[in-house]
């Protein structure tokens, strides 16, 4: 027997049973994997498993009644609709129902208390001045009466409180901001002083300039701080609700003890939509937990920059600005110069809790505030009856399509086969380990799609096989065919997967919802069609070739160079250019 | 030997073979009608949209239902003439969902349902729910569309040539017109499942056709330097060479979704997988058939314009009159391999001003290669 050793493709050939023993080896930990993470099937969509359904009603701020309207409607259904599915992969549903609700539903084994925090949540996320600030507590001084003014810029009235300057060095225990927006010109503010004094005008910047509009208001807004007591969970909720972003505010907020602090904010200067990404990190440097960074766009940078670089230059504590979400402050830093780049928000923040924030917050702020209305189960879409219809009408076409290669390609039908089969396997448990890992789940469509995936995968060594019999037609034996065909075939199956591949990433891309999840499973059959073909049919058949039955050509191997009706020697070449040998990958 | 394994052997030898190039303008014509067709049903047919992409109305039913989910899909479909989606809730109360109702047309279902359910009408809660599958998922959808066809045709430009390209784009736009089109003249409604059996179908146009592709410029590289066949004829024979196993791919391709169509959506009667399966059975035909009828003809087609391609064609009819004594060796379907070369022999003014004749024209023996 000619050894099959020739030339470039040596290396690669020479050990099939490595690379047999490395899809065994995936295989064998793909399925430890999957019973180590206890998900032992693919997580199935609202469609063939029915889920939870939530819903939410609209529920309209004082004086805001307009809010609720279709535009608004529609806005918070795409945004909860990105919250819930990122990726696209997780096959969560949202729609509007009737004038007020939305319904989101979600497919069975979701984690559904996260789905539920995740549509909830409002995210509006505002970057506000302080003007004053002091822990939770009622004001001892109700006289006190910064005015959140600012004619045009210029800090105008300076009052003193409780806490007197004198005390700013104070390391009292509500000092330390419990989280702090720091880029690298931000420092922590180890121990502000817990005490206001002058207000700062809040300036030129957009909207700045209306609350001073009316005095009554900013007395009232004065009263509203002096009262507020932020230990009061009733008070905590109900404090500077319904605030307009351009009006100053009052708030609470906790510090890193755990201690509540009350705000007196100016009007906000960057809000959410300057925000064009969100991420959770872990602070590896300072190893103090889990963080989340935002991004700002061109614009937001540009706000960003000048009021940083406004508050540089005030006085504590209004040289910080309080990042507020939802009406809370979550993290108030101080600032020592302009910067324009990043922030980020530190905090108590779990893994979890850090990635819930930095998802709100990518996607943007509802522009509504929703109360859960109901959380119920729901049934399939898909009847039951349907799904058995379908998985029995598929292995009716699998056992024809099995049945078709037997026929066709007798013996080497058995190499197609256990392809088949291992890229099942292989789909099967990398689909069932994603549920658990990115929230993957499986819809009627995508169960479609792996089924058409089986024609591309087939195809693959369609061409391949196709190639090896052209080859003993053309007189050589089994093995110099073998490695003489795999080089063409490769090229093709290369090329003509990247354009599937190219169309998966693109839409993965671009794309949200359905049409994401469709380019998630479409790039990953694309892939495992590549891998099942490089590294088990390849060297599987050459390990075929070996044995007798399919190298002597044997009547069932497929193979018979007799019925492929091979040329006895080389006669003639009829490819006009220069044939086969030279193809590259 | 099955037949088509000495089929296959056939073809590889040139022994027998179909003129696809030969023969394109017949298939031109086929396919223009039916996309025609396709369009026109479009056209007057429409496309009904489901619920996903229009929304509709919801009727909420009282707690434990004794109906069974799929009595009171038949019920609800039947009094609302369109597709619905029904849900048993946690309660047992029913969630039914049916497309493009507005709230007049809802009132009338929910007394027809009432009626049907055995329940006052007054317990049946109607409301309308807007569309899953919003404008901003479709407007992304678009995009991302459109990013992937410009990627793709730029791609197919470099790694083929811009010919190819265009053949390949005119192949998918012809399996996108003919899958909708069918799509509108069945009237199923369009789902989610729909859009995503279409771009399906997208992505396997695109890859059947790029694995033909890939065989004709295979057998092109080194057309220049010989003078026995012009593009068109080794077109074919590429077209030929990988008949069996574009033969072979879409049957196994098409085996599991007939499965589907006809045993699943046809005999087991389910409803929903019907549109999925029917698209891409329509899709997948009419993308195996594009590949070869269609993109490569029209690669030939296109090729032939080329001034290079002239010049070679003129020179292998030369070759072939000028050998005109000596044996020849079948080309490649030969049936009609002549043909493609004779529409446009009168253009031939080689060397030798000699009417070409399709049996004659050996090269190797007269030398003057180049």
């Amino acid at each position: 027997m000619a050894a099959p050793k020739k030339g470039r493709n040596a290396g690669a050939q020479s050990k099939p049973w490595r690379s047999l023993a490395l899809i065994l080896i995936a295989i064998v930990g793909l399925t430890a994997g999957m019973f180590a993470s206890g998900q032992t099937t693919p997580r199935l969509g609202i469609d063939l498993a029915g889920g939870t359904s939530i819903t939410l009603r609209a529920e309209p701020e004082a004086g805001q009644e307009s809010a609720i309207n279709k535009t608004n409607m529609d806005t918070a259904v795409s945004i909860m609709e990105r919250r819930v599915n990122g990726l696209g992969v997780s096959e969560a549903e949202v729609q509007t129902q009737g004038d007020r609700n939305i319904i989101v539903n979600i497919p069975k084994g979701t984690n559904s208390k996260q789905a539920r925090e995740q549509v909830g949540t409002t995210a509006k996320l505002y970057f506000r001045p302080v003007i004053a600030r002091e822990a939770g507590g009622a004001a001892p001084t109700p006289e006190a009466s910064s005015s959140p003014s600012a004619g045009s810029g210029k800090a105008e009235d300076t009052k003193e409180k409780d806490g007197k300057k004198d005390e700013s060095s104070s390391p009292s225990p509500s000092a330390t901001s419990q989280g702090r927006a720091v880029t690298d010109g931000l420092k922590a503010d180890a121990s502000p002083s817990p005490k206001a004094s002058e207000s700062k005008g809040s300036g030129d910047g957009d909207g700045g300039g209306k609350g001073d509009a009316s005095d009554p208001q900013n007395s009232k807004l004065q009263a509203e701080y002096a009262a507020l007591d932020c230990t009061k969970p009733d008070q905590r909720t109900t404090a500077g609700k319904g605030a307009k972003p351009d009006e100053a505010t009052v708030a609470c907020g906790q510090d890193s003890q755990g201690q509540w602090q009350k705000y007196l904010l100016g009007p906000a200067e960057v809000d959410g939509t300057d925000v064009d990404d969100a991420q959770a990190v872990y602070d590896t440097q300072a190893g103090t937990g889990w963080k989340v960074t935002l991004g700002f766009t061109d614009k937001g940078s540009k706000k960003f920059a000048s009021i940083t670089g406004k508050l540089a230059q005030q006085q504590s504590p209004q040289n910080e600005f309080a990042i507020v979400l939802d009406g809370n402050v979550v993290s108030n830093p101080y600032v020592t110069q302009s910067l324009s780049s990043n922030a980020e928000i530190s905090g108590n923040f779990t893994q979890e809790s850090a990635k819930n924030l930095a998802n709100v917050l990518s996607y943007g702020a509802l522009p509504l505030t929703f109360k859960e209305d109901s959380v119920t189960t729901v049934t399939a879409a898909l009847g039951g009856e349907q799904l058995r219809a379908g998985l029995i009408a598929g292995a009716i076409g699998l056992a024809l399509v099995v049945a078709y290669l037997l026929i066709y390609y007798r013996g080497l039908s058995f190499i197609a086969i256990a392809s088949l089969l291992v890229s099942a396997a292989l789909t099967y448990l990398i689909m069932s380990l994603l549920g658990p890992a990115i929230g993957f789940a499986l819809n009627l469509p995508a169960v479609c799609g792996a089924i058409v995936a089986i024609g591309i995968t087939a195809d693959s060594f369609i061409v391949y096989f196709e190639r090896v019999r052209d080859e003993i037609r053309e007189g050589r034996s089994l093995r110099p065919s073998v490695e003489r065909a795999w080089p063409r075939a490769r090229r093709t199956i290369l090329v003509s997967d990247f354009v599937s591949f190219l169309a998966a990433a693109v839409l993965f891309a671009v794309t949200v919802g359905k049409v994401q999840g469709f380019a998630f499973t479409l790039g990953l059959t694309t892939l495992l069609d590549v891998v099942v073909v490089f590294l088990f049919t390849k060297p599987l058949l050459t390990l075929m070739a070996r044995r007798k039955f399919f190298a002597s050509g044997h009547k069932w191997s497929g193979l018979d160079p007799k019925a492929l009706g091979a040329k006895p020697p080389l006669r003639r070449t009829r490819r006009p250019a220069g044939p086969v040998e030279t193809k590259e990958a | 030997m099955s037949k088509l394994g000495t089929l296959g052997a056939r073809l590889h030898h040139g022994e027998v073979g179909y003129d696809f190039v030969k023969n394109r303008k017949i298939w031109y014509g086929i396919s223009i009608l039916i996309t025609i067709t396709a369009i026109v049903g479009l056209a007057v047919r429409g496309l009904h949209m489901g619920i996903e992409f229009q929304g509709g109305a919801v009727f909420s039913t009282p707690k434990n239902m004794s109906v069974s989910v799929a009595q009171a899909e038949e019920y609800a479909e039947e009094a609302s003439g369109h597709d619905a989606i029904v849900q048993k809730l946690g309660d047992g109360s029913l969630r039914i969902q049916v497309a493009g109702i507005d709230t007049k047309a809802s009132d009338t279902i929910k007394e027809q349902l009432s009626e049907d359910l055995k329940v006052e009408s007054e317990q049946i809660n109607a409301e309308l729910v807007g569309p899953s599958w919003g404008e901003q998922i479709a407007n992304k959808a678009w995009q991302g569309l459109g990013i992937f066809l410009v990627l793709v045709v730029i791609y197919l430009a470099i790694a083929f040539e811009w010919r190819m390209a265009f053949a390949a784009f005119v192949a998918l736009i012809h399996d996108i017109t003919i899958t909708v089109g069918v799509y509108a003249l069945v009237g199923f409604e369009v789902t989610p499942g729909t859009v995503i059996g279409l771009l399906t179908i997208l992505g396997y146009s695109l890859y059947d056709t790029v694995v033909v592709f890939d065989s004709l410029k295979e057998q092109t590289k080194d057309i220049t330097k010989q003078t026995r066949w012009t593009y068109s004829e080794i077109a074919n024979r590429s077209i030929n060479s990988t008949l069996v196993r574009s033969i072979n791919t879409t049957v196994v391709a098409l085996l599991p979704v007939a499965g589907l169509l006809f045993i699943g959506g046809g005999v087991l009667g389910a409803g929903m997988l019907n549109d999925i399966s029917l698209s891409l059975f329509v899709g997948l035909a009419a993308g195996a058939y594009s590949s070869i009828f269609i993109a490569t003809p029209l690669v030939a087609d296109l090729k032939e314009r080329d001034p290079a391609m002239k010049a070679l064609k003129k020179r292998v009819l030369a070759k072939r009159a000028q050998g005109k004594s000596a044996p020849e060796p079948e080309p490649v379907g030969s049936g009609g391999l002549g043909g493609g070369t004779q529409d446009a022999a009168p253009a031939v003014v080689g060397p030798r001003n000699q009417p070409a004749s399709r049996s004659r024209g050996r090269g190797r023996p007269s030398g003057k290669r180049r």
